[in-house]
C-alpha cells in the first residue's frame, strides 16, 4: 500500500485517489483499489453469473463429452495495431486452438499482468475488444485474475487465456491423421498479422495498408465439420512461424512429405512488397485468422467450397499435397518450375542488410 | 506489383531457360557476385533448371559472410559496455563471434537494437544524449551511401555520442582477387545490380578487358538472373568480353552520382580483411580523417581485439568459389544454421545457408533431420 499511497499524492490522503487515469501498483494490492478495478472495468464488460459470483474458483456444469483444454499467453508490442489489439489475439488465439482440435469452445478464463502506469483508456479498449470477441463466439469468461507489476517490468500488459471445450468422435482432426494423398488447404491470405505488427512496431518508413487478420475461426471450422466431418484430417492455425512452420510440424508428426505449389500461395500484394523490402518470407510470417487444413484428396473441392461459403474462408485455396517422398520435409515447386525445401527456421526471421 | 511480378513471370523464365540451354554449346562457369542472387538461384531452383552446361559458382557478395571474425568480436565487445546502445541490421545479430553472438549479448543485458536504417541510429543518439550509440556499418557499396549519410548527419548535428564500427568492402577488388587466383575457374560474372545502382559499371570495364571476361550487371528476381546468365553465355559463345547491363531499370553507367559523392566525402579506400579470404589491398572503405571522431574502433580502443577463424570452417574456399557448400566436410553436421561455424551458414544470403535451407533434397548428403 505504501507505493499506492505515495503515488496517490501525499500524507493528507491515506485513501488512494480513485480518479486516476492509469493503473497504479495499488490496483494489484487486493485492497479497495483492486476491488474497484474489478467492479468498474472487468465485471461490467465480462459480466456473467459464474464470474459475478467472485468465488475463488468458477463452478461449471459438466456438459458431457471429452474435455479439451488450451492455454496461451499473449505478449505483443504495440498493444494495439492495425486490425486488432492484444485483447482480440487473446480471445481468438485460444478459441482457435480449441477449434483446431475439433472442440466446441465452452468457457474462457483470462489472467492479466498489468504494468504500473498503463492508461485506463487503453485497458478499457482492450477489455472491450475481449468482451466483444468472447460474446461473438458465445463463450463466457468465467474466471480471471489481475496482477500489477512495477513500471518497466511488463510491456504494458500481458494476457493469459485458457479455453475449455468439448469434443466428440464425429469430428477429431489431429496431426497424425494426415496421410499421403491429402490436399493441403489454407483458408485465406497469408502474412497479414505479422507484417501489420512489424510495420506498427518498427515504424517502418514506408506506407502500408496491411491490417492484422485476427479472427475467431470457430464458425469456419463449424462449416467444415458440418460438410466434411472426419474427412478433415488435421487443422492448424498458422500463427507463430507461419504456414511453413505449421506444415513442418505436421510433416514430422504424421511422418509424411509435402509439396507446395508456389504460385498458389495467397500472398496479398502489400505483404509481398513489405516482405520483399525487408528480405522476409511470407511463408514464415504469423497469421491470427488463417487455418491450414489437410483433407482427404477426393474431398478437396468440397472442402474448398465449404470454406469459401463463409466470409472468413472466401479466399481459401489448395496450396499443395501430401506426398510419400522425402518424409518429414516440406518442399515447394517454384513459379518457374524449380524445387526447394521449406525448412523450419532456427529462430526469428531477420531483416537483411540489402 | 510493378517491377516485381513481371520479373517473376514463369513463361518468361521458361523461355530464358530454353535460350540458355540452346545457346550453350559447351560447359561454362559463371559466378554470381552477390548473395542476394545466390539466394534467388538456390531458392528458385535455377541452378537445376539451367542444365549442366552452365555451372554457377557463388561469389563473395554476402556482407554478413565476409565481415571478419575479429570485427564481429569487436562489435560484441563494445555491445557489452553499459553506456552503449549497439545498433545493427537484423541479420548481423546471429553471426557467431569467437565465443558468443549479439543475441546472447542482449540476453545478458547488453542494449542491442535492430534498426532498419543507419539514420535510425542517429535518431537514437539524439534521443539518448547520455548514452553512446554505435552502429555496425557493414556491407558493400550498396549500404555505403546510407551509412555515409548517417555519419554526415551526425557530423552536421554535432553529435558526440554517435560512432560507427566500419567494415565496408567493395566488389571490384574481390573480383580481381578471384581472377588473379591461380586455380580460378570463373569465365564470366553476374555483377551485383544493387552495387552498380550506386557505383555504375565504369569500374568493371577495365576488368572485363584485362581478364577477357564478360560481366553482366544483373538484378535479383528469377527473370533477371536468367536473363543475366543468357547474356553472359551468349558473350562467351561469341567470344565477346564486355560489360552489359541487364538491370537497366535501375542501373546507369555512372551510377548514382549524389550517392557516390557522399560516399567519397565520408569514406576513403583502405585495405580490408575478408572473412575466410584474408586481406585484399584497397578493397574496403574506412572513415576519412575528418570523420575520425565517429570511428568506434578508435573511440572504444578496439584495434587490439584479434581473432583466429575456426579451422574446420572452409568459408574462404566457398566464398572464392573453390568449394561448393555441401562439399565442405562440416556442412550439415558440425555446421548448420542452428550452430553455424562460419558466417555463410548464418545469413539468409550466405551460400551455405541457401544450400542447407533450400536445396537439401537435391544434394548427395544424409538428411540431417
Amino acid at each position: 500500500m505504501t507505493g499506492a499511497a505515495s503515488l496517490a499524492g501525499g500524507p493528507a490522503c491515506p485513501a488512494p485517489l480513485s480518479s486516476t487515469t492509469r493503473v497504479l501498483l495499488g490496483h494489484g494490492s487486493g485492497g479497495k483499489l483492486s476491488a474497484g478495478l474489478l467492479r468498474d472495468r472487468f465485471l461490467p464488460r465480462f459480466g456473467n453469473p459464474t464470474l459475478a459470483a467472485l468465488g475463488d474458483a468458477a463452478v461449471l456444469e459438466n456438459p458431457g463429452g471429452r474435455l479439451v483444454v488450451s492455454t496461451d499467453t499473449f505478449v505483443v508490442a504495440p498493444l494495439e495495431f492495425p486490425g486488432g489489439d492484444i485483447g482480440a489475439l487473446a480471445v481468438h488465439g485460444t478459441l482457435n486452438d480449441l477449434a483446431m482440435m475439433g472442440a466446441e469452445p465452452r468457457w474462457l478464463t483470462a489472467g492479466f499482468v498489468l504494468e504500473e502506469g498503463l492508461p485506463f483508456d487503453l485497458l478499457d479498449r482492450v477489455l472491450d475488444t475481449m468482451a466483444r470477441a468472447a460474446a461473438a463466439a458465445g463463450v463466457p469468461i468465467v474466471a480471471g485474475d489481475t496482477k500489477v507489476v512495477e513500471r518497466g517490468k511488463a510491456d504494458g500488459m500481458f494476457i493469459n487465456t485458457t479455453g475449455i471445450g468439448t469434443q466428440t468422435d464425429a469430428f477429431r482432426p489431429s496431426p497424425e491423421r494426415t496421410v499421403v494423398g491429402d490436399a493441403i488447404l489454407v483458408s485465406g491470405a497469408i502474412g497479414r498479422h505479422g507484417m501489420a505488427v512489424m510495420a506498427a512496431r518498427e515504424g517502418l518508413r514506408f506506407e502500408t495498408t496491411i491490417t492484422s487478420d485476427t479472427a475467431c475461426l470457430v464458425p469456419l471450422v463449424q462449416v467444415l465439420q458440418a460438410r466434411l466431418g472426419n474427412a478433415v484430417h488435421c487443422l492448424r492455425d498458422a500463427t507463430r512461424g507461419g504456414v511453413a512452420t505449421v506444415l513442418n510440424e505436421l510433416a514430422q508428426a504424421a511422418d509424411v512429405g509435402m509439396m507446395l505449389d508456389e504460385p498458389a500461395l495467397p500472398v496479398p500484394g502489400p505483404v509481398a512488397a513489405a516482405c520483399a523490402v525487408l528480405g522476409l518470407d511470407p511463408l514464415y510470417v504469423a497469421n491470427e485468422g488463417v487455418l491450414v487444413a489437410t483433407v482427404a484428396g477426393d474431398q478437396a473441392d468440397a472442402a474448398l467450397a465449404a470454406l469459401r461459403s463463409h466470409d472468413l474462408g472466401r479466399d481459401a485455396v489448395r496450396i499443395g499435397s501430401v506426398i510419400p517422398e522425402h518424409r518429414r520435409l516440406v518442399q515447394l515447386r517454384t513459379a518457374i518450375g524449380g524445387r526447394r525445401i521449406v525448412d523450419m527456421l532456427p529462430g526469428d526471421q531477420l531483416p537483411r542488410i540489402c | 506489383m510493378k517491377y516485381l511480378a513481371e520479373y517473376q513471370d514463369p513463361d518468361l523464365a521458361r523461355a530464358l531457360i530454353a535460350r540458355i540451354r540452346a545457346t550453350a554449346t559447351r560447359r561454362w562457369v559463371l559466378m554470381e557476385v552477390c548473395g542476394g542472387q545466390t539466394h534467388t538461384i538456390v531458392r528458385q531452383g535455377i541452378d537445376e533448371l539451367i542444365g549442366d552446361r552452365v555451372e554457377m559458382i557463388h561469389g563473395p557478395g554476402c556482407p554478413v559472410c565476409v565481415t571478419p571474425l575479429e570485427q564481429i568480436d569487436r562489435a560484441l565487445h563494445v555491445a557489452t559496455r553499459p553506456e552503449v546502445i549497439f545498433t545493427s541490421f537484423g541479420d548481423m545479430l546471429r553471426v557467431p563471434g569467437s565465443h558468443t553472438d549479439l543475441f546472447h549479448v542482449r540476453a545478458e543485458g547488453g542494449d542491442v537494437r535492430v534498426v532498419y536504417s543507419p539514420l535510425d541510429a542517429v535518431d537514437l543518439a539524439r534521443a539518448h544524449p547520455n548514452r553512446e550509440v554505435v552502429f555496425f556499418a557493414v556491407g558493400f557499396e550498396t549500404t555505403a551511401p546510407a551509412n555515409a549519410m548517417a555519419v554526415w548527419r551526425a557530423h552536421q548535428l554535432g553529435l558526440t555520442n554517435f560512432s560507427v564500427l566500419v567494415s565496408h568492402v567493395t566488389v571490384p577488388p574481390a573480383m580481381t582477387a578471384i581472377l588473379d587466383s591461380p586455380d580460378n575457374r570463373v569465365q564470366g560474372f553476374l555483377a551485383a545490380g544493387h552495387v552498380c545502382t550506386v557505383m555504375g559499371w565504369e569500374e568493371y570495364e577495365p576488368l572485363a578487358e584485362r581478364y577477357r571476361v564478360p560481366i553482366v550487371v544483373t538484378g535479383f528476381e528469377p527473370v533477371d538472373i536468367l536473363e543475366g546468365i543468357a547474356m553472359a553465355v551468349a558473350q562467351l559463345e561469341q567470344g565477346r568480353c564486355e560489360v552489359e547491363n541487364q538491370y537497366a531499370r535501375s542501373v546507369r553507367r555512372d551510377g548514382n552520382r549524389a550517392a557516390r559523392e557522399l560516399v567519397a566525402r565520408v569514406f576513403r579506400i583502405v585495405d580490408r580483411q575478408w572473412r575466410g579470404v584474408g586481406t585484399i589491398p584497397a578493397s574496403g572503405l574506412g572513415l576519412r580523417p575528418a570523420f575520425a571522431a565517429f570511428d568506434a574502433e578508435a573511440k572504444f580502443d578496439l584495434a587490439g581485439i584479434r581473432a583466429e577463424e575456426p579451422e574446420a570452417c572452409r568459408a574462404g574456399d566457398v566464398l572464392r568459389g573453390r568449394l561448393k557448400p555441401h562439399e565442405c566436410p562440416a556442412f550439415g553436421t558440425e555446421c548448420a544454421p542452428e550452430h553455424p561455424l562460419g558466417a555463410p551458414m548464418v545469413s539468409s544470403e550466405g551460400a551455405c545457408a541457401a544450400y542447407y535451407n533450400y536445396g537439401r533434397t537435391r544434394l548427395p548428403i544424409a538428411n540431417p533431420t
